[in-house]
């Protein structure tokens, strides 16, 4: 991939704080106009990365350039072209959500009326009108983390940061929150997405690193990563306890993997192989029950959690 | 086949949904004004402070209530002491303890620099591209306003105990431009602090063991020919015994110009050292 194409180009980052090593020499290389996911767990590096590629921490060592501006000397160049929004909301607290967007406006180089009208603009596109002259202090969660992006899009930034944007939300402000990235990503700006959630990542990234104690273990696009770890499931509950031993055989002969018998009289579990893919196999699967003429009551998919993906690439480096 | 939806409580003020289209929209405008003068942005923290002094209103009680007490106690307390009589001990007193009360409020610049640091707020702001000073130079512009309150409020309960300024309307607002222009440029010293100590408690017990000794090793309460000789020399050349003179002359008309110009070169320096250091641990942070 040419220099051109990238958002971001990072080798060797590092950042210890005393004797923690929360970054231990991070290289990525963020393709422009994608979603890039940053999945790992807590405490895995993920905030200290971004805010590094953020200018708001200087590496100890290590570098990155930003669209072809360098991190470390021309900040000032990196800060005009990105925008972030942190995990904990970068908002201020005694304001209103409209007085915060106003400031921000302002600090953008709004002169005063263009910027009240472009913060009653976004708080309307965010649906935050209703809530607009309210403190940020009684705002709900969901609320504050489109208040959050509302501000991270004041000016439409070429590059975005969102530290976990959807952590301790619930399903409904998660969903909204994923089609706000969308429709960023849409109109042509590149997230960096940091995740906990595989499925967050797998929904909207295009790449995905994983990382995990401050190190990149493994690169890839979803369909990679998954079918890497290969810990996909298929439930099914049938509508007769009678057409169980039947079912395992189709299903073992679908897929080629054991099936095993639920404590549910009703239910069996088959758990793919490395390098099926999940949702492909279901609807083959399906399709092979229903020709066998055994009737289903509910039928599900599991993709492989975070911890199982953990588990498997740890297990392939100590190999 | 069942389609199991889970069923989420829905918030009781859950917000409108993301208007997407709208939105599309606003992304798409592709609007980049030029990036705010460097007053322009100072201007525009300087109003957030304002606002928060709107939705906060308790602060200012602080900085307002805190001069009167200061006046009152110390000119009943000591005036028969010192001067023999509290309209004499007065007509000495107010402008020193003008400038050490305000001066000594120079502290919550601190403490408010310190407390924003450490909030995900003004990670955004350092991912502005804007002057690096911004922040700073707005709080001190607010600031200036809470002085200058506080300022008035003290002049007027003195002249209503009883104090005449025998240098008139210009040498009391002179004065206070001079007591205006340290603050600002001594604040710089706790904005520093505010950005390299932990929390805001430490900011308050290290600028208030500054402080104290430096306003109290003063001419703001008696005059210093009283003092030990050996101390003499050391308290009137403190810039805040020099600054007190110089607003002590324009409030009396008896002005004394190395004074004045003594303040405005620490002034100078204190902006100079103190602003680079704090610039520089803010870039760091
Ligand atoms: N300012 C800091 N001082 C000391 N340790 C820190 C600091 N920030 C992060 N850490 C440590 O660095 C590691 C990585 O943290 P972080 O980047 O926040 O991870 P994540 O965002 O993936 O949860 C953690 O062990 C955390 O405790
Ligand atoms: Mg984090």
């Amino acid at each position: 991939m040419s220099q051109r194409d990238l958002a971001i180009r990072a080798e060797g980052l590092v950042k210890h704080f005393k004797d923690v090593k929360a970054v231990d020499g991070v290289d990525l290389e963020v393709p422009t106009g994608t979603v890039y996911g940053v999945l790992g767990p807590n405490g895995a590096g993920k905030t200290t990365t971004v805010r590094m590629l953020a200018t708001l921490l200087r590496p100890d060592a290590g570098n990155a350039t930003v669209f072809g501006h360098d991190l470390l000397t021309d900040a000032a160049s990196v800060r005009s072209q990105v925008s972030l929004t942190g995990q904990y909301a970068s908002l201020d607290e005694d304001l209103t959500g409209a007085e915060n967007l106003v400031l921000l406006s302002r600090l953008y180089g709004y002169a005063k009326p263009a910027a009240r009208e472009r913060a009653g603009d976004l708080l309307e596109a965010f649906g935050l009108s209703a809530a607009a002259g309210k403190q940020v202090k009684a705002y709900s969660g969901g609320m504050r983390r489109r208040l959050d992006i509302a501000a991270s899009i004041i000016v439409t930034p070429k590059l975005l940061f969102l530290d976990e944007p959807t952590t301790g939300l619930d399903p409904r402000s998660r969903n909204q929150v994923w089609d706000v990235i969308r429709t960023i990503v849409a109109e042509g700006t590149t997230v960096l997405l940091t995740t906990q959630y595989l499925e967050e990542a797998d929904q909207l990234a295009s790449r995905i690193a994983v990382i995990d104690t401050g190190k990149v273990i493994a690169e890839g696009t979803p369909g990679q990563l998954k079918s890497s770890v290969g810990a996909g499931s298929i439930r099914v509950r049938l509508h007769h306890a009678d057409q169980r031993a039947h079912a395992q055989g189709v299903l073992a002969e679908a897929l080629a993997v054991e099936v095993a018998l639920d404590d549910d009289p009703v239910a069996l579990t088959a758990r793919l192989a490395p390098g099926q893919d999940t949702a492909e196999q279901g609807s083959h699967v399906l399709g092979e029950l229903a020709r066998a003429g055994i009737l289903v009551d509910d039928f599900s998919l599991g993709q492989p959690s975070l911890d199982e993906v953990f588990l498997s690439l740890t297990d392939r480096i100590d190999v | 086949m069942t389609v199991t939806q889970t069923d989420t409580k829905s918030d009781v003020d859950a917000p409108a949904p993301v208007a997407k289209e709208h939105l599309r929209r606003l992304l798409a405008t592709g609007e980049r004004p030029a990036a705010p003068s460097a007053f322009a942005s100072a201007r525009a923290f300087a109003w957030r402070s304002m606002l928060k002094i709107k939705h906060v209103p308790e602060q200012l009680g602080d900085i307002l209530v805190f001069p009167i007490i200061m006046l009152l106690m110390f000119t009943y307390l000591f005036g028969g002491a010192i001067a023999g009589g509290t309209g004499e001990y007065l007509q000495f007193l107010l402008p020193g303890i003008m400038v050490m009360s305000i001066v000594m409020t120079t502290i919550y610049t601190g403490m408010s620099v310190n407390i924003d640091i450490n909030k995900g707020v003004s990670d955004r702001f350092r991912t502005l591209p804007i002057w690096r000073a911004a922040p700073m130079v707005g709080y001190l512009l607010a600031d200036m306003f809470r002085y200058a309150a506080a300022g008035a409020i003290m002049f007027g309960t003195g002249l209503v105990m009883g104090y005449r300024p025998e240098g008139g309307a210009v040498g009391v607002l002179l004065g206070v431009g001079l007591l205006l222009v340290f603050c600002f440029a001594f604040s710089w010293v706790w904005t520093w602090l505010g950005l390299i100590t932990r929390s805001e408690k430490t900011v308050m017990s290290i600028s208030m063991s500054i402080l104290f000794p430096m306003t109290f090793l003063s001419n703001v309460m008696v005059d210093p020919s009283t003092m030990p000789g050996w101390l003499q020399p050391v308290v009137k050349n403190t810039p805040i015994s020099q600054l007190v003179d110089g607003v002590r002359g324009l409030f009396d008309g008896t002005v004394d110009s190395v004074s004045v110009l003594t303040t405005l070169i620490w002034s100078g320096g204190f902006v100079a050292v103190f602003g680079f250091l704090t610039i520089r641990a803010y870039n760091r942070k």
